[in-house]
């Protein structure tokens, strides 16, 4: 049951958001930068503007539909690189072992003591502000799980009939990665990777927040949450509707990641936790 | 009390923390651990000193667009030559190491002094509000996630789990924001933001924005580990016995889980000072984070090499300390 609930709410929450991002060009009622009207700036929500107004008369309903855009990009595009990164590392150490193995290994431990954010704000200060440095630094940084993950399943399917069947019929060693352990470990780096989006969306709003990411005019959640902070006491909603966006997604996210856990574990679906 | 085979004289205390098990292991066991960080340091100071030899901005370059008039281009060249960046790439890092080696982490390119010196004064901030975050995570986490699991499937089980489940997707700062809004600008009770060293009234907000997430995961890990030890065969065995209940969850349940839940937070704790940095930004918190924050604002590199090192060893040595602990307590683990 609370199987099913998982899937089903994270699932809803991450189409609702999916479906803001496509269509914030119908949906929002306003341009998102330019549409400034500084007559009716730090307005509290109302029929015309549902989210309220902030500091430069802007509509945040229209730019927190814009916002989604940005985050939903960064969360999959960054995801799909970790993925890649930490499969390809974590299938080839596995299957080869030995000094690849240990380098491989190394390396992980190293990403991991890394605090991600700290080694995404260093890259980000190299590359500067903007979509495509967001896009590189998130993902280089967030694939050391997702390696571990891809190595252990990986060592464990190496020595199983189906795999030394294909050894003894004369495949290559890509080959075999390819055709019998990649779609074999192929459900956890996708629980790995619904996880990450999550975590990546609370990465790009955290650097915009400090200045780093998306550069304003151009909305994303976590550079209106800087501004917001300026007027907290006269726009409090200026604040508030972006945090719960950021909030809603990456508890979408999050929920999908664990009920496709659940799901995917035959341990835990018998277990009643 | 036998000293093992090294012969190294073992203080007493040593034993009042570890147990009579072994001493010299023991040791040995930390050594190896301590020895072990090392190239992981090295190579995270690589990484970093790669990255930021191809920054196209350098700090010279900032200075000027500061407003700073530096375009002459004798002092741009004696400011390189002041900061040693007129030498070859691998000079400098071997520079750097050296001076590492001998707990040198350089010059500050903005204010000029030493580097440690720079950073000193932001520890003991960071550390504080890590602590507290930790503090108050383990006060609201563990309860709740004992509660949740005393009654699976139940009203506050689910309640439980869906706070830990949103309090791991809650921004931080967000909440951080939200916090300030009702504690300090509408109900006037607390500071909305900076540091005072007496008082712990600054210390509450940014500490309760941080600990949201470690408390969660707390909640989280103690109802896993309390729902394990549930269906353990010796608390069967006991609960067959006639032990009442609330003797079972004091002396058979928690005991057992608490090892679980200690290493959560003792990791917790190591990596709580790098996710610090947007709490410590947005609360205006002297920290090593907002220093971090600054300095790459500012290109100022051996600071910010020095913070991230700085971050990176406090996560290393912790996790080194709750691997020693956990050795400690529990004799299954072997030391070797």
């Amino acid at each position: 049951m609370r199987l099913r609930f998982n899937l089903v709410l994270g699932l809803t929450l991450a189409l609702l958001v999916i479906v803001c991002a496509l269509g914030a060009g119908w949906i929002a009622p306003y341009d998102p930068v330019l549409h400034a009207d500084l007559m009716n700036s730090e307005m509290p929500p109302s029929w015309e503007h549902p989210m309220g107004t902030d500091g430069q008369g802007r509509d945040v309903f229209s730019r927190v539909l814009y916002g989604a855009q940005v985050s939903l990009t960064v969360g999959l595009v960054s995801q799909l690189i970790n993925s890649f990164i930490g499969t390809a590392l974590g299938v080839s150490a596995g299957y080869f072992g030995g000094w690849w193995d240990d380098l491989v290994n190394g390396l992980t431990n190293v990403m991991l003591a890394i605090p991600s954010l700290v080694f995404a704000l260093a890259i980000m200060a190299v590359l500067g502000p903007g979509l495509p440095s967001l896009l590189i630094a998130l993902g280089l940084t967030n694939w050391s799980w997702t390696c571990r993950i891809a190595r252990s399943s990986t060592l464990s399917l190496k020595n199983q009939g189906f795999v030394q069947a294909a050894v003894s019929a004369g495949f290559g060693d890509f080959n075999i990665m390819r055709t019998q352990i990649l779609p074999n470990i192929l459900g956890p780096v996708l629980v790995m990777a619904t996880l990450g989006i999550g975590s990546a969306v609370l990465a790009e709003a955290a650097l915009s927040f400090l200045g780093v990411g998306i550069r304003p005019p151009q909305p994303s959640w976590g550079n209106m949450l800087t501004d917001a902070r300026e007027l907290l006491r006269a726009a409090p909603w200026a604040a508030i509707y972006p945090g719960l966006a950021i909030f809603i997604t990456v508890l979408g996210f999050n929920l999908l990641g664990d009920g496709m856990r659940d799901l995917l574990d035959p341990h835990m679906r018998t277990r009643k936790v | 009390m036998k000293a093992g085979g090294t012969g190294v004289p073992v203080a007493p205390a040593f034993n009042l923390v570890f147990g009579e098990r072994q001493p010299s292991r023991m040791m040995r066991f930390i050594l190896r651990r301590t020895l072990q960080m090392i190239p992981t340091l090295l190579v995270v100071v690589l990484i970093i000193f790669v990255i930021f030899s191809v920054v196209p901005g350098s700090f010279i370059s900032s200075l000027m667009s500061e407003g700073r008039n530096a375009t002459n281009a004798d002092v741009m060249a004696h400011l390189n030559q002041q900061f040693g960046l007129d030498k070859p790439l691998l000079v400098r890092l071997w520079d750097y190491l050296w001076g590492l080696a001998h707990f040198d982490l350089g010059i500050s390119y903005r204010t000029r002094e030493p580097v440690w010196n720079v950073i000193e004064p932001r520890l003991w901030p960071s550390i504080k509000l890590a602590l507290a975050a930790m503090f108050f995570a383990a006060l609201v986490g563990i309860p709740l996630g004992f509660v949740a699991a005393l009654k699976p499937g139940s009203v506050i089980d689910t309640g439980t789990m869906m706070v830990a489940i949103s309090g791991l997707s809650l921004p931080e700062f967000w909440f951080g924001l939200l916090l300030m809004y009702v504690f300090a600008l509408q109900l006037g009770w607390l500071p909305s933001f900076g540091y005072n060293a007496d008082s712990f009234q600054h210390l509450i907000l940014p500490a309760i924005a941080l600990g949201v997430s470690p408390m969660a995961l707390l909640a989280r890990t103690t109802r896993a580990g309390v729902l394990d030890v549930m269906n353990a065969d010796f608390v069967r065995t006991a609960r067959a016995k006639g032990v009442s209940e609330p003797r079972l969850v004091r002396s058979h349940v928690a005991r057992n889980v608490l090892v679980l839940v200690l290493t959560t937070l003792g990791l917790q704790v190591g990596s709580l000072m790098g996710q610090a940095i947007v709490i410590e930004k947005l609360f205006s918190w002297p920290g090593i984070g907002s220093l971090l924050v600054d300095s790459v604002a500012a290109r100022d590199i051996p600071v910010v090499q020095g913070a991230v090192i700085v971050i990176v060893l406090w996560f290393l040595v912790i996790n080194m300390l709750v691997d020693v602990a956990y050795a400690a307590v529990d004799p299954r683990i072997k030391v070797t």
